[in-house]
């Protein structure tokens, strides 16, 4: 039977037909991530591109409202920016972020996870206490700190060249843990099973009993959490790039497009905040809630009714 | 024949906080190349215990106290994790008694099977492998294996997982397979094929069977040797049809006494009064003193070592003349 056979027998894809929101989130998320992916053929303008932004159409508002112009859908901001452009290319790098600080998070976390969980003993006492730790500093002073100590090194110009890689480097270390509990306790669940017993009297060694065979069976937990710590992740860059901790406002993301409008908010320039905050609003939404769904079908026990 | 492997005086302790627990005390048995034999005794007795011993896999606290585990001369209760490695699951296969449980859920008969020959050897190809997985399948009479190769442990019955279980302990062409209670899970008609199959693989393939069980049925079936093992010591051992039909020990006779027979229609069914003793407290003299029917004044002080008994079959009992003893 091919595999796409199964996937259709499956239970995942009976589930989801007879879902209304998980279908409908999910093509959200997937116009979303099309439209990151080929920002630069869809946005009507390159907002990194100096030379198409005139200070002269700056805060013109969007379309619908008195002053609209067509040429700007949903207006500028204050430098003059397409709008709609900014927002796909911001978009975009937020969801780079989010993605790049999960596989991050994931890749440490599981590892941390498996290995503690069946190993135990020492070397699990050390990773927990190591994550409890690390739950206990606020991801925000972590990167207060380590953006400080970076714009000191590299200066605050060219601070905006590495921003991404930071950006994934601080939201990725600081929320391993998460990954690491949730995987540890499935293992320490699976270790008891027998088929663990058999291959280790099959002769296994530790560590292919631990990647062949917890792994694969730790797989819809991890598949869960991967989809609440994207949108985590995605509020979380908003959140640093908000405190003008993150992308620079050359190279915005949408966290820091609602820092730049927030400025302009009470001069009535209210679309520089509101639609990038909009659009984040749509994109965690989404994957949260196609991360829901993916929690009822995989762990019926944890139903919310 | 030549001998396969000889279990010599093995003592296995578990290090507990509240003191060590001896599990065995002292289990000798041997096997030659292509026998079948049948370790039998009540839950406790220590015969699963035996069996991880000899690839050297009991879980903590146990450890091999004293003893040694002979397999075609090497000491597997001495040899090294990397060594050991290289026999377990290799030329010692094990087969266990759930076999709903001992399958992964998420991997592919294929993937499991082909995941244990890489095991022990790194270098074989995927095509190779799976060659190997099919050839070993068809063995077990598994139905079309190109086809369940590529399926799950939840599409096939218990019987069948038994049979793909079987199939994952020959992958390697062991020379020992130990089964621990490998029929207890099973219908009773599963059983009788299961068994029948084991027999059957033994013979062609000449491979030496542990059977562990609690079932003396079973073992009448299957095996050539018993040896029966109460309170962590082996307390007769013999022919199978001789142990059966004239049990010389005092506990093997109580427990051939209890199975049920049809001659016997309507009546009770015998048993042996009390229970094991837990191996915390194993009474001075012969552990089964406090259940014997024939018990007489030595028998509470003095240990009786494995001795001749009415018909050859050796029997740790006082009943017997202590002759030329062995000891176990």
């Amino acid at each position: 039977m091919s595999t796409h056979g199964k996937f259709k027998d499956s239970f995942l894809w009976y589930s989801f037909k007879r879902d209304k929101i998980a279908i409908a989130s999910l093509l959200v998320l997937v116009v979303l991530i099309f439209i990151s992916v080929f920002a630069p053929l869809i946005a009507p303008y390159n907002p990194y591109d100096p030379e198409m932004i005139d200070i002269m159409n700056s805060e013109i508002p969007p379309v619908w409202e008195d002053g609209g112009e067509k040429a700007f859908l949903l207006g500028t901001d204050s430098q003059g920016r397409d709008m709609l452009s900014t927002m796909i290319y911001g978009m975009r790098i937020s969801i780079i972020i989010g993605l790049g600080a999960v596989a991050l998070q994931a890749v440490l976390g599981v590892l941390i996870g498996l290995f503690a969980g069946y190993h135990g003993g020492r070397l699990d006492a050390f990773f927990m206490r190591a994550a409890d730790v690390q739950l206990s500093f606020s991801y925000l002073m972590v990167a207060i700190f380590m953006s400080a100590i970076l714009q000191a090194i590299v200066g605050v110009a060219r601070f905006g060249e590495i921003a991404v890689p930071f950006l994934i480097l601080v939201i990725g270390f600081s929320q391993w843990p998460q990954y690491a509990r949730t995987v540890r306790g499935s293992v320490l669940a699976e270790r008891k099973k027998e088929y663990v017993e058999a291959a280790r009297v099959a002769g296994f060694t530790s560590a292919r009993i631990i990647l062949k065979q917890i792994f694969p069976n730790t797989l819809s937990p991890i598949l869960v959490l991967s989809t609440i710590q994207v949108a985590n992740a995605v509020m979380s860059e908003a959140a640093l790039s908000f405190l003008g901790l993150g992308m620079p406002i050359d190279r915005p993301s949408l966290g820091s497009l609602i820092n730049s409008g927030f400025e302009y908010i009470f001069s009535g320039a209210w679309w520089i905040t509101a639609l990038p905050g909009l659009l984040l609003v749509i994109l965690v939404l989404s994957i949260n809630m196609l991360g829901d769904f993916l929690r009822d079908v995989f762990n019926p026990k944890l139903y919310k009714g | 024949m030549k001998k396969l492997l000889e279990v010599k005086d093995l003592v296995i302790k578990f290090a507990l906080r509240t003191g060590e627990v001896t599990a065995t005390n002292g289990v000798s048995f041997t096997l030659k190349k292509g026998e079948r034999l049948g370790l039998v005794g009540e839950s406790g007795a220590g015969k699963s215990v035996t069996g991880f011993s000899i690839i050297n896999l009991i879980s903590k606290p146990g450890y091999i106290a004293a003893g040694k585990v002979d397999f075609l001369g090497e000491d597997l209760a001495k040899i090294g994790d990397e060594k050991m490695r290289s026999i377990r699951g290799n030329r010692i296969s094990m087969i266990f008694q759930d076999p709903m449980m001992t399958l992964n859920p998420v991997l592919t008969i294929g993937t499991q099977m082909t995941e244990t020959l890489h095991q022990h050897n790194p270098q074989m190809g995927k095509e190779e492998a799976r060659n190997i997985a099919l050839d070993k399948l068809r063995k077990v009479y598994i139905p079309s294996p190109e086809k369940r190769l590529d399926q799950y442990p939840h599409e096939f019955s218990g019987g069948m997982r038994q049979r793909i279980i079987i199939a994952i302990a020959l992958l390697t062409d062991p020379e020992l397979i130990i089964a621990d209670e490998p029929t207890t899970a099973l219908d009773v008609t599963i059983q009788a094929e299961i068994m029948e199959l084991l027999i059957e693989l033994c013979e062609t393939e000449d491979m030496g069977l542990i059977l562990i069980t609690h079932d003396l049925a079973v073992v009448g079936q299957v095996t050539q040797n018993i040896a029966v093992m109460y309170a962590g010591s082996v307390v007769e051992k013999g022919p199978t049809a001789q142990v059966i039909a004239e049990p010389q020990h005092p506990y093997t006779q109580g427990l051939i006494a209890a199975l049920p027979q049809s001659s016997r229609h309507g009546e009770r069914l015998n048993q042996i009064p009390g229970m094991m003793p837990t191996l915390k407290d194993i009474p001075p003299g012969c552990a089964f003193n406090p259940r014997c029917n024939q018990v007489m004044d030595i028998c509470k002080t003095e240990t009786p070592g494995l001795r001749p008994g009415k018909n050859g079959n050796l029997a740790a009992c006082h009943l017997y003349p202590p002759g030329q003893e062995e000891q176990g």
